[in-house]
């Protein structure tokens, strides 16, 4: 199967400090690729770069980013953005944050719907409901006249999931999605991302520091320090056998998850 | 709504203390009102007439005893005679609203309509050249005196192109074009750079990128999104400057010969005219606590925030 997200020696400076130095990578359908590192190794930013959300600053030196075949580096803001959502969906690590602080869940919902398309506000309500309640969601329809700041942490979370897979793309990008949350919203957290592959084959790239989640989730891993892979490969093998040094040190700082153990990050 | 209830009750302490406060620093700047009416009369009275027409107005009493005649006047709809004209002054003051009122409508609209939308345009092209010229253009529209631009407007548009009367001819919206456009032109400087700083603050935010990750288009990210927040520190910038041109803009009527209160209010203070600056001052207070709660209400629909907050306590 032919890869949907392949990165190819991406280099990207902020200013005259390069972030993520040719750094390469690749996904297929329904993969999921951890992104792993200390604090400003480059993890989110490269996360970015395919959104092209990368501050004003932030520049792609050199490389590709290939989507569907298109080279998601080179292409404009307005074509970029018109993959975003409906090919691209990105979760946040604060998802509550990511809702405009004044206007009803169902209106900016709804106003991702439209990006595609005419669709009336009844069915839509539906589907969305349909959705959240996929999600976790108990009661939908309070969920949708909520407004943000109304919903829990928890489940600003998931409906910030909801809302990256409500056009279903092949590709969710998930920063730190997991961080902000307790232990056990974590675990749910990481069961609805689990969830969206089965059901959307959907591919994750993942950005976290918590290997816990990388061991529940990954595929694939990347270790990235300051911006250079240290070591890229099946999660099995990174994490059960890894070769670099540092890898080595990022698994023996890892928490073991006991009862009694604080939450993680 | 228990809310505008409660705001209008705490508009009652507001008027008396600053009606007193008013009334006190009067009597503390010394001069004396019967003294300053002759002068202004140009007639040489003796000292007896003087002191009768003290005792007539009231003026020989103590101070807490004039204060309190007057209060008591208020609460029976009596605001008193001018001491210059001898009118009631409820009813003058009324005469001059109407002139005040349109001038005031007139500035706002047009400061709104201008400096709205190119305080947008300067936010989402900032850096670029559209941007730098308009905030030149601010700053310079900032650096110019009202008087100045009064006196470049009457000669261009009044003298040269006689579009409009240099002088008004009354309260008409011709008249009303000249002296509002002198006002707009320091508020659309001056509001240009709060658009714009609000529109950037906004589009500086969080759930910018939030939208941008989900396709959501430039233009409704623009329209439906950052104006709903930024709409709220405008509506404040707006209500500040409702309440000061509500209030009259002393010097723009007096260069216009603008028959409004600003104009009456300046004439009041020079000649002691004690009721009818008890009048002023009223209605400045009354005018800044209705705006503010207008402005409080339009917040609270405006902002679930708010709204909701409000709600959970009551």
């Amino acid at each position: 199967m032919s890869d949907l997200l392949t990165i190819k020696d991406l280099t990207i400076s902020y200013k005259e400090t390069e972030a993520v130095s040719r750094v390469s990578l690749s996904l297929k359908k329904g993969e999921i690729l951890c992104l792993v590192g200390e604090s400003g190794s480059g993890k989110s930013t490269i996360l970015k770069a395919v959104t092209g959300l990368l501050s004003s600053d932030g520049q792609i030196q050199s490389g590709q980013i290939l989507f569907k075949n298109t080279d998601l580096a080179s292409i404009s803001d307005r074509d970029l953005r018109k993959l975003c959502g409906r090919e691209i969906g990105v979760v946040f690590q604060n998802a509550g944050a990511s809702f405009h602080p004044m206007r009803t869940i169902g209106d900016q919902l709804y106003e991702i719907e439209r990006t595609v398309g005419r669709m009336d506000r009844k069915a839509f309500n539906e589907k969305a409901g349909g959705l959240l309640l996929k999600f976790g969601l108990s009661d939908p329809k309070r969920v949708l006249s909520s407004y943000p700041f109304e919903l829990s942490g928890g489940m600003q979370q998931r409906v910030g999931i909801a809302a990256a897979m409500l056009l279903s793309p092949g590709l969710l990008l998930a920063d730190e999605p997991t961080s902000a949350l307790d232990v056990t919203l974590q675990k749910q957290v990481v069961e609805e991302l689990l969830m969206t592959r089965q059901e959307y084959k959907a591919a994750i790239l993942m950005v976290t520091h918590q290997m816990g989640i990388v061991r529940r989730m990954a595929d694939q891993v990347l270790v990235l320090k300051e911006g250079k892979t240290v070591e890229y490969g099946p999660a099995d093998q990174v994490l059960n056998h890894p070769k670099a040094d540092y890898t080595k040190k990022l698994l023996a700082a890892e928490p073991k998850l006991r009862k009694s153990e604080e939450p993680e990050g | 709504m228990k809310f505008v209830g409660k705001r209008l009750l705490q508009l009652i302490p507001i008027l008396l203390a600053i009606t007193f406060l008013s009334f006190a620093m009067m009597r503390i700047a010394g001069s004396d009102a019967v003294e300053e009416m002759y002068t202004a009369r140009g007639t040489v009275v003796s000292d007896e007439v003087m002191q009768e027409k003290r005792e007539e107005l009231g003026l020989d009493r103590s101070f807490m005893v004039q204060y309190g005649s007057w209060l008591l006047g208020i609460l029976h709809g009596d605001m008193g005679k001018s001491y210059v004209s001898g009118k009631d002054v409820f009813g003058s003051f009324l005469s001059k609203l109407p002139a005040t009122l349109l001038l005031a409508a007139f500035s706002l609209g047009l400061t709104v309509l201008i400096s709205i939308p190119i305080g947008i345009l300067a936010a989402v092209r900032q850096g670029r050249l559209t941007d730098k010229i308009l905030r030149a253009s601010s700053f310079l529209g900032n650096a110019m005196p009202g008087f100045f631009v009064a006196m470049v407007l009457m000669q261009i548009l009044g003298l040269k192109l006689k579009l409009f009367p240099v002088i008004s001819t009354g309260v008409n919206l011709r008249s009303a074009v000249l002296p509002g456009l002198t006002l707009s032109i320091s508020m659309t400087a001056k509001y240009l750079r709060q658009v714009r700083a609000a529109v950037l603050e906004e589009l500086n935010k969080d759930y910018i990128r939030g939208l941008k990750a989900r396709g959501i288009s430039n233009r409704v990210i623009l329209w439906k999104n950052v104006m709903r927040s930024a709409s709220l520190s405008i509506i404040t910038l707006l209500a500040l400057s409702a309440g000061s041109l509500l209030g009259g803009t002393a010097i723009i009527e007096s260069i216009f010969m603008w028959d409004g209160v600003g104009k009456l209010a300046v004439d009041a203070i020079s000649m002691r005219d004690y009721p009818m600056i008890l009048a002023y001052v009223m209605w400045m207070a009354i005018i800044f606590v209705l705006v503010n709660l207008a402005t409080d209400i339009i917040y609270h629909f405006m902002d679930p925030r708010i709204r909701l907050g409000e709600e959970e306590e009551g």
